[in-house]
Order: structure tokens, then sequence, then C-alpha cells
């Protein structure tokens, strides 16, 4: 154990904690906004019930996603000063800019919108959550530029051991670049989906429940009218939420075939590791679980044709070795092998619940299908399975990269700081690990907290005759 | 190119150590100034729709540093590297404290105000020290270089809460920001003084200016003073620290190359004064002082 594994293990650690929390704000903020602007237009009290309910579980994950992003600018020049000043000319420009044109804007509209409510006009106000979450997909963008191009470097020449930059738009418009964007934006959308779809089944649950109405009933005809009203609510929640999976589920598998296309050419390695492939294959099959191979699938997958030669990990080392000198230019098979299958797995099995859940609840008006009790249990059990597959896809994507921090250009192991000691990465390495998982718990505490307590204010239907009916200790 | 570069990255790091140097001062001071949980929330809030923008400045000045001098943000970070995960961690729990203080449980807020004040303090304090160091490459001037930051962070805190309130909050805060600025005289003279640059002398200036016109009641006018006073400090720390950032590395030797900085040049020209631009509304949007009952009353999404 010396300094680079630990700086690999903090960058690891804190970048793992990063994207369970980013993904969630991207898609989250904007599912905020869409019902801000749905009540906006339609004055329907219950969208701005939604709102507030979901803007505040989304401010109680956005903290996290921002000061777990501090640790992300500052530590590429802690543990890891060679690669800073290596690619500082290329990266360090993608990353001001993100820092210039997105986090400002995400900031400072945010805390205007959270402390705007009674100072701005409603259209002002709105426009300050679309800032706001405009801001957070402008940053994955150009983090994502930033990091496409460790994997497929372009735009750039080598000059006295540094990269130089010689085409900022060659960068911004890296092909690996427009693939991987939409699919990690596309699938934070998933995510976001996912936890909605949770919490909203949650809260149908609940009401059901509160109302007797489980397990007795199927269906909820006998429901009171306000009653009715406040299923209705989580109903338009859920729905929003499947709409939004199945459309982005659609866009993550697109640009996930695209990906896999750029894998075969760009990062041969990657793919032959995600796939186990140890031999230059024409044919290549794939095992979407080990023991199940479906013949030519995975040259028909990456390049399109079913007889296109896949590269093996065995011939790709020989390669790279001939080219680079000896060395281990394999990675981490097992963990590449396993992220690309729950990455798949799990990542449709997200977007197959969004599809079922659409056209279980067809209809509208006085048409629509209520939410099936058991679908309302399944969106709630669900909720890891998006995370899990984002999470994967990452793990793939960075690990699958190795023995590279720059793809062809720069080791890892010739990336860390050389004047940190050990001493120094594991003290930060336990202190960051120790923070992030205390923080990850309360975080989780009080979204349970504030999904179980449900909406502040009292829903204006409720307030009724009706009211006895659901006596809060009915709930508990 | 290098120097107007320079000039820029400097410029980042002002604006973060005016902005949120009265951010830090307002959490450190918050259970001093505040009596009563109602008033808490009132010291709070004046920082509350601000301070995560006024933290972009920083992230923004590093990033700069990483594109600009790529040599100088690695140096910087990794020959500070456990000061730099103390900040870190401190802008962490801040972070998060003033982001969950609303959510939380009535028991569970002392806990939350800890972090705020930790994390408040303890930046103020590390950013002069880290600079000190860099500078001057001693223990003392270590610890001056983060009492002259954590002091300043103080009385400008200070200075802000007075300017933003109304009520018994603003009469404590004007009366702590003047004792404060007194008793600090010392510090404050001394490490400008060793800092021994021009702007370093109208820092001098405009510190005992400040502190007189909070004693006057003129807290706008004192906290311009106390603005500009952080703003000459960082100028002379930087002047100080050119061409020489780091001991043995030139900016010159640290830069990139003219593509990345012309391209930087551009992109900064035409995205700064918008910020600038939006930032400054929302601090008019919100310019009205605040009074304890009507910061509960409020509707926000917190």
């Amino acid at each position: 154990m010396d300094a680079l594994d630990l700086a690999r293990w903090q960058f690891g650690v804190t970048t793992v904690y990063h994207f369970l929390f980013v993904p969630l704000t991207i898609g989250l903020g904007v599912f905020v906004a869409g019902l801000q602007t749905a009540w906006y237009r339609t004055g329907k009290e219950h969208y701005l019930t939604l709102t507030k309910f979901f803007g505040k579980l989304f401010l109680i994950n956005f903290a996290m996603g921002v000061v777990t992003g501090i640790v992300q600018e500052f530590q590429f020049g802690m543990n890891w000063s060679e690669y800073s000043i290596f690619v500082g000319d290329v990266f360090g420009a993608p990353l001001a800019l993100e820092a210039l044109l997105a986090f400002f804007l995400e900031s400072t509209f945010l805390g205007l919108w959270i402390f705007g409510w009674d100072k701005l006009p409603k259209k002002l106000h709105l426009a300050t959550i679309w800032a706001a979450v405009i801001g957070s997909n402008l940053s994955a963008y150009f983090i994502l530029a930033a990091n496409a191009w460790m994997k497929h470097p372009v735009g750039y020449e080598v000059v006295d051991g540094k990269a130089r930059m010689t085409d900022l738009w060659a960068v911004l418009t890296n092909s690996t670049a427009l693939a991987q964007v939409p699919h990690v934006v596309a699938g934070s959308f998933v995510v976001a989906g996912g936890f909605v779809l949770a919490v909203a089944g949650y809260r149908i649950l609940r009401e059901r429940n509160a109302t007797g109405l489980i397990p007795r009933r199927k269906d909820f005809a006998d429901v009171t009218a306000p009653m009715r009203r406040e299923v209705d609510m989580w109903r338009a929640a859920l729905r929003g939420a499947l709409v939004m999976t199945a459309i982005a589920g659609a866009i993550v598998a697109l640009t996930g075939d695209m990906s896999g296309q750029l894998l075969h050419t760009q990062q041969p390695m990657k793919l032959a590791a995600a796939e186990g492939l140890r031999h230059d294959t024409a044919g290549a099959p794939f095992s979407p679980v080990p023991g199940i191979e479906i013949p030519n699938m995975l040259s028909l997958l990456s390049a399109h044709d079913p007889n296109a030669v896949v590269q093996g990990i065995d011939d790709i080392q020989q390669r790279l070795v001939a080219q680079f000198g000896p060395g281990d230019y394999v990675p981490n098979l097992p963990i590449v092998y396993l992220s690309f299958r729950v990455m798949i797995v799990f990542g449709l099995a997200t977007v197959g619940l969004a599809f079922l859940g659409l056209f279980l609840t067809r209809g509208r008006g006085r048409r629509a299908r209520p939410v099936p009790t058991w679908f309302a249990r399944l969106c709630v059990l669900a909720l890891p399975l998006p995370i899990a597959a984002i999470i994967s896809g990452w793990l793939l994507s960075e690990i699958g990269r190795q023995p590279w921090t720059v793809q062809g250009e720069l080791l890892t192991a010739a990336s860390v700081s050389p004047g940190v000691s050990l001493t120094e990465v594991a003290i930060s390495l336990g202190l960051f690990t120790l923070v992030y998982g205390v923080l990850t718990v309360a975080e989780a505490i009080l979204l349970i907290r504030h999904v179980k307590a449900g909406p502040d204010e009292p829903m204006p239907a409720v307030v009724s005759d009706d009211t006895e009916r659901r006596v809060p200790t009915l709930m508990y | 190119m290098t120097t107007f570069w320079f000039i820029v990255i400097a410029f980042l790091w002002t604006g973060y150590f005016v902005l949120e140097g009265f951010d830090f001062g307002v959490g450190a001071l918050m259970p001093v100034l505040a009596r009563g949980e109602a008033e808490r929330r009132q010291v709070l809030r004046t920082i509350g729709p601000v301070w995560d923008g006024n933290e972009v400045w920083l992230i923004t000045a590093i990033g700069a540093m990483f594109a600009a001098f790529p040599a100088w943000y690695a140096g910087f970070l990794s020959q500070f590297y456990l000061a730099a995960v103390m900040v870190v961690l401190a802008l962490i729990v801040r972070g998060v404290g003033l982001e969950w203080r609303g959510k939380v449980r009535a028991r569970e807020t002392p806990l939350v105000d800890a972090a705020i004040v930790t994390g408040s303090v303890l930046p103020a304090f590390l950013w002069g020290a880290i600079f000190g160091n860099v500078l001057f490459a001693s223990a003392f001037a270590t610890v001056m270089g983060g009492l002259l930051s954590l002091g300043l962070a103080l009385v400008h805190g200070a200075v802000f809460v007075a300017l933003k309130t109304k009520g018994p909050v603003r009469a404590r805060a004007r009366e702590l920001a003047w004792v404060a600025g007194v008793v600090l005289v010392p510090v404050v003279a001394f490490a400008l003084w060793r800092l021994d640059a021009w702007p370093a002398y109208v820092a001098m200036a405009t510190y005992a200016a400040g502190v007189a016109l909070v004693w006057g009641g003129r807290e706008g006018w004192a906290f311009a003073c106390t603005a500009v006073t952080i703003v000459a400090t960082t100028a002379a720390t930087f002047l100080a620290l050119h061409p020489e950032p780091l001991p043995g590395l030139t900016v010159e030797s640290a830069a990139s190359a003219p593509y990345t900085l012309t391209i930087l040049t551009w992109i900064g020209l035409i995205a700064l004064p918008g910020v600038i631009a939006y930032q400054a509304w929302t601090y008019w949007v919100f310019r009205r002082r605040l009074t304890a009952p009507e910061v509960l009353l409020e509707s926000r999404s917190a």
C-alpha cells in the first residue's frame, strides 16, 4: 500500500459519493422546475404543493452535491499534481468554464429561488429555478467533456512533456463527450425519476393505508372526494416521473449504444474487459449474465456488424507492450465485467418499470386508471436500481480506463503528487470517508423524515368534514 | 498575457475574500450576535440567499488557476495538503449546515450551529495562514496571517449584520464590530505593515475608517470601508506573490500556453460581467433590512 493506492481510493470514494448526489440534483431540479411551471400555467394548487415538497427534498440533496463538488475541484491539485501539470492547459479550461458559466448561474439563482417566493413576481421566480437547473445541466456538460478528454484526448499536442491545447472546439465537441454527456445526463433523469417514483409510491401507499383502502379494496371508487384528490396529486407526480424516466431511459439506451461503438474504436481494452473477451474474435458473443451467451451480439452491439472483429484483452495487452513498453495495461477485470452488467440490467429494469407504469396508469380524466397498490410498492422497492446502475456505469467508465489517467498519454502511476506522503493521504482519506459517510446517512435520514411527514401546507381539498377519517394515529 | 492572468486570479481571490469574508464572519458570530432561535435565523438569513453564490468565487479562482497556471494550482494544493483538507472539510460541514438548518429538528440545531461556526472560523483562519506561510515561510507569519484573515472576516461580518438587520441584533452587531475592530488593531496593523506594499497602507487607512464609521452608526460606509480593506489586503498579498507565487516557481513557468490563455480571456470577458450583474441584482432583491419576526414568517423553500 503506498500513497498512490490511497490517492486512488480517495478519488474513488469521494467521486462515487459525489456521483450519488449530483445525478439526483440534475434530474430532480428539472422535475421541480417542471412542477412549478405546471403550477404557473394551470394555477392548480396541488402543483404548488408538489413543487414545495419535492423542492425541499431537492434542496436537502443539493447541499451534498455542492459540498462534495468542492473536494473534486481541489483534489486534482492535492493528490494528482503531476496529472494537473500535464493536463492543466487542456483539462483546466472546461473546469474554469464550468465554474464561470455553470456554477455561478446555479448557485446564485437557486439562492434567489429559495428566498424569492414573496419577493419576486411569479414569472421571474419561475425563471430563477430554470436558470439554476440550466446551470446544473451545463456543469454536467463541461465536466463530462473534460472527463471524455481523458478517455479520448483530442485537440492537443504534447510539448515539453505537457499537453497543450490546440483546439478548444475539438475538446468541447469530442465524439466521446457528445455520446457521454447525453448518456450521463439522461441517466441522471432516470435516477431522479426512480427517486420520485419511490416517493410518490410511498405517499400513495400511505394515503391508502390511512383510509383503510389496503388491503380490503382494489380500487378506490368509494374513497371520499378529498381523499381522492390527494391520491390524485401523488398520481400526478408519479405519472410525471414515469414520463420522465421513460423518455430519459430511451435516450440512455440510444446513447449507450453510441458509447459502445466509440469504445470499439477508442477504448478497445475497456470493451474487451467489460465482456471478459480474451482474444481478438470475429463475431464476438455477449453474455448478459455469466453462463448465457448470445452469439455475435457483442460484435453487433459495438460495431453494428455481427461478424466484426472485437479485440481481446490478451492481444491488446501484447500490442500495448509493443507500443508503450513493458507494463500491465489490463484494468481490474472483475469490477469492469460486473459493473457493465449491473449498469445494463438495473438500468433497463428501471426503464422497464417506467413503461409498465405508463401502461398501468393510462387514461385521462374520468378514465384515468388508478395506480395499482402492488405497483406503488414496486416503485418503492425499485429505488436502489437506478442508483446502482449509474454508479456502476461510472465505475465501468473510470476503472475501465486504468491504468491510464489520460488514455495512451499518461499513466495513473505517473499522475500522483510526488511530494505528498502516505500519512497525509491516509489522514485525508480517513477524514473524507468518515465525514462523507456520516453526512450521507444524515441526508438519508432527512429525506426519509420529510417524505414521511409529507407536504407542509395542508391541502385545501383535505379540509372538509372527512378530516376525522384520516386521524394521524392511523398512519403510524 | 501571463501577468494579465495573474491579475485575473488575484481578482477572483479578491472577490472570494470580500464576499465570503462576511459570510465567514456572520457564521462565526451567529451565536454571539443572536439571542434565541428567531434572532439566530435572522442573522443567518442575512447571508442565506447569497453565500453559495459567493463560494463559487473560490471554485472559479481555483478552476482558473488550474487552467491558467497548472503548476501553481498543483503546487499550491499539494504543498498545503492538510490545510487544504481542513479548508474543504470545513466548507463541507458549513455548507451542509447552512442548507439543512431549516430542515432538522429543534434539538438538532445546536449541532448544525456548531458545524456552521466551526466551518466559518476554520477556513477564515486557514486561508490567511496559508498565504502567510507562502510569503514568509515561518510559523509566526502563518499564525499572524491566519489571525489577520480571521479578524478581518469577523469585523467585516459584524458590519454586514449591522447593515442588514433591525432591532437588537443590529445594535449588538454594531457594538461588536467596533469593539472587535479596536481590539484587533495591533494584529491588523502589524500584519499589514509586514506585507509592506502600498495597498497594505490603503488597507490600514480604510480599516481605521471602517471601525470609526461603524462606531458612528454609518453602517453602509463602514461596510464599504471593510470591503476595501479586504480588497487592498488581497492586492498587497498578490503583489508580494508576483512573480513567484510559490517558492521556486515563477508565474511565467507555471503558465498555460498563449492559445488557452487567449480563449479563457475572451470567455471570461464575456461571462464575468454577466455574473457580477446577476449577483449584484441578487443583493438588490434582498436589499431590505431584516427583523426577526419577519424572517420567521417569510415564505421560502426550506
